[in-house]
């Protein structure tokens, strides 16, 4: 095996993306389509005591205002609007009472005959509220801090292990300690394309059929949730994803333009398309503020000794929305004396979202900014002190990693920056009237597996078609698949063609979490060996077949040939097989599955190291990250090119968390207030200097027989860190708020 | 308390809507004729009149420049605009850059093949106005260095944070052109 897996190939659907023939959720066209705009409440808490939609429906090919008042009858229960990400609690319905429970709250859908006479119809809607005192400041409500509610989420995010030896104590009698707190900005996604559904309304059937074109980052969630709240069979629905223009956590959750069009085009037995606007998008889920705090001690030689780190992460009044943002230093560091406690504040906003490294880029951040302070508190030299106290033992777990070449990533990572040439003391790195910084910090990533289904089918013509229910949304998805399709069964990949983005293939699940190279991987590879192993079934019918006796160890594929490992000049044609199959395609569909049993004796993650330079204006206080180096240690990297992609994506994102992204809120109205691309910042073309990626090499054969670990998230999680660790550098001024604005800095 | 958030109007006139107008566009060299309200955005007028989707919505307000095109070789945000105000101009979408300079074998405009080399892109979504606004920044020949197409680029917001690659595919054709 592996010719084309781990090469550097061009992404397979870059042709379709630089032509602008990809289409995305809101771009196919339909006869007869209906558009639907949304109107968003302007209070945060409350009730709407009055809408008047008459004159909005006098408008001149407006079809139907939906409201709470006309809104068609839905599914009773919450079990009903739970989605594969759903956390536990209730689900916001949107329509379905009088109720206001968060700012920006969709309280109707005009639906017209083009989108201009929506627009302008949504303008015309009146609305009177009664308005309730509203709570949407974290800080100023720690105190009604409570633990998180339990469910099924629990399995993928655990609360906190329980404490383990005595931090007090320790901390108390240690000679060198720091304590800090650190609070972090709401943010919002942000994906470059707006949320939208595309409903196509298939008439003339006795029971109404639904193909949907849904912006999600996952057909299948999309396909339940409709199923389950309009109460249509599976059989009449289809949700398709062919492209996701940018998920970053906000597809992990139908949204509520699906919703809308759905129910639209049932009520109007018509295609609806809804699209919500820039504004909107800062109308559902977003990575929740909060507010941390970690103590640290060490003894004087800079062995830590306890740590301490909690957390108090905001939610919605209806949903506990949680994520893991403490469990990550005693994974990391081996003190015995660890407290990590993490607790959630329900307020008047929607519920917060998985967001790029959702708690791990939060709790890392904080957390790698206490150990460069006490690395300064010891006079240590801040990688010194990482490699210090390394350690191979997952220590809340004790359990051993399957793999971990951090101590490598330090290496080569430092190597390439130059750290040995650093200077220790803040503030000596002038450059003119800039100050010079730099700062190091460290990532880790979970490498998760997940079930998944896929279909191989080796075609008479010859070509292979995979399929799997999954999304590619800018991760490279197509690429990677077609790749291990093409060396499981020794094709070029030319001649794979793999599909995704369709209810119609087999199941997989939602794409986040890093998990989606190694899921749909390994369901893809056994789809393709099934199809091997029916096709070694084949050679052994061959008249005089030299594989009569040959066993599934013994043979291989490659150069389009099924042959002998042991004598590779005996080799049958994948064609000559496939002509035996009486003019049908070798087709199977399989099922990968996490080995348990192999995994379980195993911590499972990805590491990284971050070195960062940055530039810092004394008098202005602007910042610019002039080069940074990320090195990645995450297992098998299936494509350099979209890998190096990947992670590159991911520094600009911690570049954007550390120094531009915050979504304000100003609490005497409950709102963001910069609702926008021009007010809420993320890094341009201009912030982003020089970046510089490293894949050191990890073999594991532990998360999966591929060995891939996933790399959504990992490009993140050190980044922030390092960026503020090396802001301190430069300016001797420590600032644990992120994002790190000048005005923080002046 | 009672919160009344905007005055319900005090008759009940109907509302009109301002007439239909036959707008003449010329998209990629080919003339449309399209019956638009005065109020379409040239950007509405590819996505949802002529089926041009290529060009992307991605804010509406200019401050994305997802839906960036060449109207007479320039690079404008076409939400920013309204259809009637193009009449008479070449207007060129992302379907078209290729028209306008083209790599033999791969038939792409040289800036689409290095995006494709370089790997610009990632979910593909800013990636047409990327590309238009790359070939407007080449027409307007004023990069003279790294830091003056990132500076220049800076229009066109990434959310996949490709702009590594970005300013690579663009040096690229630059360095190419400059032979």
């Amino acid at each position: 095996m592996s010719q084309v897996i781990g090469k550097p190939i061009n992404r397979v659907d870059g042709r379709d993306k630089v032509t602008g023939k990809a289409k995305y959720a809101a771009e196919f066209q339909v006869p007869d389509l209906a558009y639907g705009y949304v109107v968003s409440g302007t209070i945060t808490k409350g009730k709407i005591t009055r809408i008047d939609t008459s004159e909005a429906l006098r408008l001149d090919g407006v079809l139907q205002v939906f409201t709470h008042e006309n809104r068609p009858k839905l599914a009773w229960f919450d079990i009903s609007y739970k989605d594969q990400d759903a956390p536990p609690g209730s689900p916001f319905r949107p329509l379905q009472d009088a109720t206001i429970k968060y700012s920006g709250q969709p309280i109707a859908l005009v639906v017209a005959e083009t989108f201009e006479v929506a627009r302008y119809a949504a303008s015309l809607i009146r609305v009177e509220y009664k308005e309730e005192s509203h709570e949407t400041s974290l800080e100023a409500n720690l105190h009604r801090a409570r633990p998180q509610k339990h469910g099924v989420a629990d399995l993928l995010k655990p609360p906190p292990p329980k404490p383990r030896g005595d931090f007090n104590k320790v901390y108390e009698e240690s000679p060198v300690k720091m304590y800090g707190r650190y609070i972090h900005a709401a943010e919002h996604h942000n994906p470059m394309e707006l949320f939208a559904s595309t409903v196509v309304y298939e008439k003339g059937g006795k029971e109404p059929k639904l193909t949907i074109y849904d912006k999600t980052q996952g057909v299948t969630n999309s396909i339940l949730y409709v199923s389950q709240v309009f109460d249509i069979p599976f059989k009449n629905i289809r949700v398709l994803s062919p492209y996701m223009g940018g998920g970053f956590g906000s597809g992990l959750r139908p949204q509520y333009q699906l919703f809308m069009a759905v129910m639209a085009s049932l009520e109007l037995k018509r295609s609806v398309r809804v699209t919500l606007t820039r504004q909107q998008m800062f109308t559902f889920g977003h990575r929740p503020a909060t507010v941390q705090n970690v103590a640290l001690s060490a003894t004087a030689d800079g062995a830590m000794n306890a740590l301490y780190h909690d957390a108090r992460g905001e939610t919605s009044r209806f949903e506990d929305y949680t994520e893991i943002v403490t469990n990550w230093g005693g994974m990391i560091y081996p003190p015995e004396n660890v407290t990590q406690d993490y607790k959630l504040v329900p307020l008047d906003v929607y519920t917060p979202l998985d967001m790029r490294a959702p708690g791990g880029v939060t709790g890392m951040s904080a957390l790698e900014i206490a150990v460069d302070e006490l690395a300064y508190e010891l006079g240590m030299d801040p990688l010194e002190l990482r490699l210090k106290n390394y350690t191979d033992l997952d220590h809340n777990t004790k359990k051993p990693f399957s793999s971990k070449e951090l101590r490598e990533c330090f290496r080569q990572g430092a190597e390439r920056f130059g750290w040995s040439k650093r200077q220790f003391e803040p503030r000596s790195m002038k450059k003119g009237h800039n100050l010079i910084g730099w700062g190091m910090a460290t990532g880790i990533w979970e490498a998760n597996q997940m079930p998944a289904r896929a279909e191989a089918a080796l075609l008479v013509n010859g070509k292979l078609w995979v399929s799997s229910a999954t999304a590619d949304i800018g991760t490279g998805t197509y690429t990677i698949m077609t790749q291990i399709a093409a060396d499981t069964l020794g094709v070029p990949v030319e001649d794979v063609l793999f599909k995704l983005g369709d209810t119609d293939f087999p199941v997989a699940p939602i794409s986040g979490g890093s998990w989606t190279a190694a899921t749909v991987g390994m369901a893809v590879h056994s789809a393709c060996e099934a199809v091997g192993k029916s096709l070694l079934g084949l050679a052994k019918k061959l008249s005089g077949s030299p594989f009569k006796g040959a066993k599934w160890d013994d043979i291989e594929f490659a150069d389009k040939q099924l042959r002998l490992k042991s004598d590779p000049s005996t080799a049958v044609s994948l064609q000559t097989l496939v002509d035996l199959n009486g003019g049908k395609a070798v087709r199977e569909t399989s099922t990968g599955l996490p080995n348990a049993l192999k995994q379980k004796d195993y911590a499972r993650a990805t590491h990284s190291a971050a070195f960062v330079e940055v530039m810092v204006d004394e008098e202005l206080g602007t910042v610019k990250v002039t080069r940074a180096v990320s090195a990645i240690a995450a297992g098998r990297i299936l494509n350099p090119k979209t890998a190096r992609s990947q992670i590159l994506g991911g520094m600009v994102w911690g570049i954007s968390k550390a120094l531009h992204e915050e979504s304000i809120l100003d609490h005497n109205i409950g709102r963001f207030m910069n609702h926008n691309l021009a007010e809420y910042h993320v890094s341009v073309n201009a912030d982003i200097h020089d970046l510089d990626v490293i894949f050191v090499e990890e073999d594991d054969t532990i998360v999966n027989p591929l060995g891939i670990k996933g790399l959504g998230e990992i490009g993140i999680v050190a980044m922030p860190a390092a960026i503020a660790n090396a802001i301190f550098h430069a300016t001797g001024k420590r600032v644990r708020d992120l994002p790190i604005t000048l005005d923080r800095l002046l | 308390m009672t919160l009344i958030a905007e005055a319900p109007p005090k008759d009940t006139y109907i509302p009109s809507l301002p007439p239909i107008h036959t707008v003449t566009l010329t998209v990629n060299g080919i003339e449309a004729q399209l019956q638009l309200a005065p109020w379409t955005s040239l950007l509405d007028a590819l996505r949802e009149y002529m089926d041009m989707t290529g060009t992307k919505k991605g804010c509406d307000h200019g401050q994305c420049g997802a839906c960036t095109v060449l109207v007479d070789g320039k690079r404008i945000n076409s939400c920013l605009t309204l259809a009637i105000m193009q009449e008479g101009k070449q207007i060129t979408t992302i379907e078209g850059v290729a028209q306008m300079a083209t790599d033999a074998p791969s038939g792409l405009h040289p800036i689409q093949k290095a995006f494709i080399d370089c790997d610009a892109f990632q979910c593909g979504y800013c990636t047409p106005g990327q590309i238009c606004s790359a070939v407007g920044l080449l027409n307007e020949g004023q990069a003279k260095t790294t830091a003056d197409v990132r500076e220049l680029m800076s229009g066109n917001i990434c959310r996949c944070g490709a702009y590594t690659n970005i300013v690579q595919a663009i040096e690229e054709v630059i360095n190419q052109q400059a032979v």
